[in-house]
């Protein structure tokens, strides 16, 4: 922890200005080993320089210099940023000469663990800037910066003041039983204190569904038999959008063949080569991975022949998928009606035709309908947004759970306290303010290089 | 020359001394007053909300002060009873003359237990390590191990108004010497405020103004060993009465006369118990305040006047008491007061009470920053122990913060130190649920069987009710309700339910409306009340146990995660500067016992735990 990393903060391609990270004790001293400027050792805190880096006398580049003095920098300690001129050789021999000089290669994540260790952000801003790194979308990243601005930090906070105000009352009621005067936490105030949170917390859970969607994006797989246009269907939506890639690994642990963005939230189509390649779609549904493939989906596109009469197996297919997660597309309807549409009233569906493209546009107002996908974006943004989050949010609303079961049954307060303490713990390792051993280790693995 | 020589005989030393000499050793107790040996200063109660629960564990662990207290209490009541099992806790009104009295005539007939009347003025000390005392008449006293249980004596100054008389407590000598020795010896003292309120003459207090507050109706003991051996019927009562506006301002307009409000007292008064002006000026919009008036003794005529402790004038104070509903005519025997003493910064000293600067030197009660009579036993008995064990070469015994509210108090007295006289609270308790006052033996007893501190008959009784608690339990999973007529109409009698055929007694006890009475009405369980609580606490609350018992488990890794003794924090780069001072004041044993000292926050924490790891593989 006390020695002096390096990284290259910006992305390291051909462009005008690249910046090398430096921290730690000795940034200042290092960077001046090899700069020009020999104002640099003494310069105030916060100033940029101007001069050359050299390696002895042959001149790499000339390039400004931030200083930024201990504590009142991103890591808490001695920050130096060299802003280079560009160009992936350039930036890489500053990078080697400032390795050569007594700079070790900064890890992934480290900048921000520095940041987090010493004290200068919370787990969760930690968390997010990692978050803002990665994001995909405009969306994604402005929800990472609404999180870094601890936003989310804030909602949490308050809910914690809130349940702890409500122990405190509590704990004095069972220290000072005789005290009349003090408010009794009874059943019946139990019951309002407990209605009160549930609601808090479950907004931060939706809102975390939501702050998911908005990071990984949907999940879309598309199902149908054998040759009802699935992968026309496919093919148009990518094509169309000028897909963004192929082949990249997604979020889940599926191969995503293609994603899109659809107002400003991606679209990350799962290959369902499992359930596309077999002729009896319905006998593949027992095949686990098909399974899987519509239990891990956000979104199943379900495609039917307009000209054809719904198949048996087709209607077990339908009957075994979420409701709620269901767009049934009915493809071909440039030809004749047969299919009966009065068994899919209860159904979201769609008509359209891959020939003249007609109705793949209200699939897309279909999909943003469904998800609220106009709403999420402009919502204010504070969400949680990964697994460790979403995980402990879930536990606190399960210990509330359990302090309404404990209510129920009629337990003493000073036992359903129990759970609502926990879940006041829980709030507080979310939020970073209580302490778990492996949770450190954890965070900042799946951090990125750089910041 | 004495094995181990106690100063001080308040309620830390009567229990050190006690449970020294019981181990074998030859122990002396020095008093600066024989009569005053086991004396109630402050209020004439033991026990309370948690403090009723160390009582047991004291006495669980072979202690004096629930026997005493059984047998010389006016009245007693077992505290939070309609609540849950883990938060009930017994508290009585002891009379301030018999307690004593008793507590003397045990001390003297423990064998090995010398008592002696002198003032300790200094310690003999040689390499850092204590070898005895010196008293006021210069005699030395040579021992292997010295507990200081000095309770308020210690620079003592009481304060009523703006006047300042250097004295212990009820104008008892007090020592000036001692704390300047310690402080010479390179110990850090702070300074301490507590007060105690007005004592009222009985014949002047019109009680039918008040509301009055009944004993309990249920028998109950704090030994673990005593059956109840008083008559429930013939109580004392205590009484509620009320502060009111003209009380209120009163003390508004003689503030400044307050050796507090007046700037005439330096130490750190509690805030769990705050001084009558403190109350007005805080919660200002508090239109009245509750008081007690609780009767001292039956030898004499003075009642204790709870809530009501004040720094104020004596004119101030008879016009304050006088206002209140019922004390109209009062006559004030005695005048509250303030009193401020030297005590050691508790973060000098270590788990087991030895000091960490002065070897064998043990310090209980509140010499170590805490406050009342039960904290000073729960430490006072550790300190003995310990002392005793480090004499016979053995491990110290360090109570966990899930063994014992001891445990609690003496983990958070060694690792967040404290600036103001420490109290137990339940609260202070993450594990309260397995800390019951019901318990205590079930907790403690078998260390204090491997100690040496209970006899054998004790501990055969506590192996019965071990075994008797598993038949039980063993005997409702295993035999099932059979529904019949007579069944149905006890249920409808009662209101209840009818469960289904075949239900466990155990799973039908689960439930919230059935208790093991109700259940000794339908089936026949030949146990004792205690067996029974026991088993119907586990029973209704093994959600809530079990997970007590997996947080356990979880603290136990990080208790395990031990900090070499010779770190050096200096090194650790990246702490934040407040924690480094910290951990190197406390020196905390383990991780986890670092985690919990204030100042050192989670960051802290990663950065000792990534520091350990690192220098630990490399070694």
């Amino acid at each position: 922890m006390d020695d002096t990393i390096v990284a290259i903060a910006t992305a390291l391609t051909a462009q005008a200005i690249s910046i090398i990270r430096v921290s730690g004790s000795e940034a200042i001293f290092n960077v001046a080993k090899i700069f020009t400027n020999k104002n640099l050792l003494n310069t105030p805190s916060h100033t940029i320089l101007y001069g050359h880096i050299k390696d002895n006398d042959e001149v790499i580049d000339e390039v400004l210099v931030n200083v930024m003095r201990s504590p009142k920098t991103y890591t808490k300690e001695d920050t130096v940023e060299i802003n280079c001129h560009g160009g992936i050789k350039t930036t890489q021999k500053v990078l080697e000469l400032l390795l050569k000089n007594g700079c070790r290669m900064a890890e992934a994540g480290e900048f921000t663990k520095r940041a987090f260790l010493n004290g200068r952000i919370s787990l969760l801003e930690a968390e997010a800037v990692n978050d803002l790194i990665n994001a995909k979308t405009d969306a994604a990243r402005s929800l990472a910066i609404n999180n870094v601005d601890g936003l989310l930090t804030k909602k949490i906070r308050n809910l914690r003041d809130k349940m702890a105000k409500i122990l405190a009352n509590i704990e004095v009621n069972i220290d000072y039983p005789e005290y009349e005067d003090e408010v009794e936490v009874t059943h019946e105030l139990m019951e309002d204190y407990l209605k009160d949170i549930t609601i808090n917390l479950k907004n931060i859970v939706n809102g975390s569904q939501n702050g998911r969607i908005i990071k990984n994006g949907l999940n879309v797989a598309i199902v149908g038999s054998p040759n009802v246009g699935k992968s026309s269907i496919l093919n148009y939506l990518l094509d169309e959008e000028k897909a963004i890639v192929t082949d990249i690994p997604g979020t889940t642990r599926d191969i995503v063949e293609g994603s899109i963005t659809l107002n400003g939230i991606m679209l990350n189509f799962i290959d369902t080569a499992g359930i596309r390649e077999t002729n009896d779609i319905v006998e593949q549904i027992g095949v686990n991975k098909s399974k899987k493939i519509l239990k891990e989906a956000d979104l199943i596109l379900l495609v039917l022949n307009y000209n054809e009469l719904i198949k048996e197996e087709e209607k077990e297919l339908i009957k075994s998928i979420d409701k709620n997660k269901l767009i049934i597309v009915i493809n071909k309807n440039d030809l004749e009606l047969k299919i009966n549409l009065d068994e899919l009233k209860d159904y979201d569906y769609v008509l359209g035709n891959t020939i003249d493209l007609d109705g793949l546009d209200k699939l897309k107002e279909k999909i943003i309908d469904k998800y609220n996908l106009g709403d999420i974006i402009y919502n204010d943004m504070a969400y949680l947004t990964n697994v460790r989050q979403i995980d402990l949010i879930n536990k606190a609303l399960e210990e509330i759970n359990n302090a309404n079961k404990a209510y129920l049954e009629n337990m003493p307060i000073d036992i359903i306290e129990i759970n609502i303490k926990e879940a006041w713990n829980i709030l507080g390792e979310l939020i970073g303010d209580a302490y778990t051993d492996e949770l450190v280790d954890n965070i900042f693995s799946n951090f990125c290089l750089g910041k | 020359m004495y094995d181990i020589i106690v100063v001080g005989g308040g309620h830390a030393g009567i229990e050190a001394s006690h449970i020294a000499a019981v181990l074998g050793n030859k122990t002396l107790l020095i008093s600066s007053n024989l009569n005053n040996i086991g004396d109630m200063p402050c209020n004439p109660s033991i026990g309370g909300t948690a403090k009723g629960i160390i009582v047991r564990e004291v006495d669980a662990l072979g202690g004096l002060m629930g026997k005493i207290a059984d047998v010389s209490h006016l009245q007693i009541k077992m505290l939070n009873n309609s609540k849950g099992p883990a938060v009930r806790s017994l508290r009585c009104q002891a009379d301030k003359i018999t307690y004593p009295k008793k507590m003397q005539e045990a001390l003297k007939n423990t064998e090995n237990l010398t008592i002696k009347e002198a003032m300790v003025e200094d310690l003999i000390v040689e390499n850092n390590m204590v070898k005895g005392v010196i008293t006021k008449l210069g005699e030395k006293i040579m021992a292997k191990a010295v507990i200081l249980t000095t309770g308020t004596y210690l620079k003592g100054n009481i304060l009523v108004g703006s006047t300042n008389t250097p004295s212990g407590p009820h104008g008892e000598k007090r020592c000036d010497n001692l704390s300047d020795c310690l402080k010479d010896y390179g110990l850090k003292i702070i300074r301490l405020k507590t007060g105690t309120p007005q004592r009222i003459k009985a014949s002047s207090i019109d009680f039918t103004k008040m509301q009055e507050e009944k004993g309990d109706l249920t028998p109950w003991t704090f030994s673990l060993d005593n059956k109840p051996s008083y008559d429930v019927h013939n109580q004392h009562s205590c009484y509620l009465l009320y502060t009111n506006e003209v009380t209120h301002q009163i003390i508004r307009d003689n503030l400044e006369k307050s050796a507090m409000y007046g700037g005439y007292a330096t130490g750190i008064g509690p805030r769990y118990c705050p001084s009558i002006e403190d109350k007005i000026v805080r919660f200002s919009d508090k239109p009245r305040h509750q008081l007690f008036l609780e009767p001292e003794s039956l030898y004499y005529d003075e009642w204790y006047l709870q809530g009501f402790s004040t720094s104020m004038p004596v004119d101030v104070q008879e016009k304050m008491v006088h206002s209140l509903k019922g004390l109209e005519k009062a006559i004030i025997t005695k005048y509250a007061y303030a009193i401020e003493y030297d005590a050691i910064d508790p973060l000098q000293i270590k788990p087991s009470l030895e000091n960490k600067i002065l070897a064998n030197l043990y310090t209980a009660g509140q010499i170590n920053g805490t406050s009342g009579y039960e904290e000073a036993a729960g430490q006072g008995i550790m300190a003995g122990i310990n002392a005793s064990l480090k004499l016979a070469g053995k491990d110290e015994f360090i109570l966990k913060r899930s063994d014992a509210y001891i445990g609690v108090l003496i983990d958070d007295l060694v690792t967040k130190g404290t600036i103001e006289p420490y109290r137990m609270l339940t609260s202070r308790a993450e594990f309260r649920l397995l800390l019951r006052h019901d318990n205590a033996d079930l907790r403690l007893r078998e260390y204090a069987y491997k100690i040496g501190t209970i006899t054998k008959e004790q501990y055969n009784n506590l192996l019965i009710k071990k075994e008797q608690i598993k038949q039980l339990e063993e005997y409702l999973k295993n035999n099932y309700l059979k529904i019949n007529d007579n069944l149905k109409e006890i249920f409808k009698e009662n209101n209840l339910d009818l469960p289904k055929n075949n239900m466990s007694y155990y799973d039908l006890l689960k439930r919230p409306e059935i208790s093991i009475n109700f259940l000794s009405t339908i089936i026949n369980i030949d146990y004792s009340n205690e067996v029974k609580e026991q088993v119907e606490i586990m029973t209704k609350y093994a959600g809530y146990i079990n997970k007590a018992y997996k947080e356990v488990e979880k603290l136990k890794k990080l208790e395990e995660k031990e900090i070499p003794e010779d770190i050096d924090y200096n090194k650790v780069n990246n702490l934040a500067s407040e924690a480094k001072q910290k951990l190197i004041k406390v020196k905390p044993k383990t991780i986890a016992q670092a985690s919990r000292i204030s100042g050192v926050n989670p960051a802290d924490i990663s950065v000792l735990t990534v520091y350990l790891k690192k220098e630990y593989n490399r070694r």
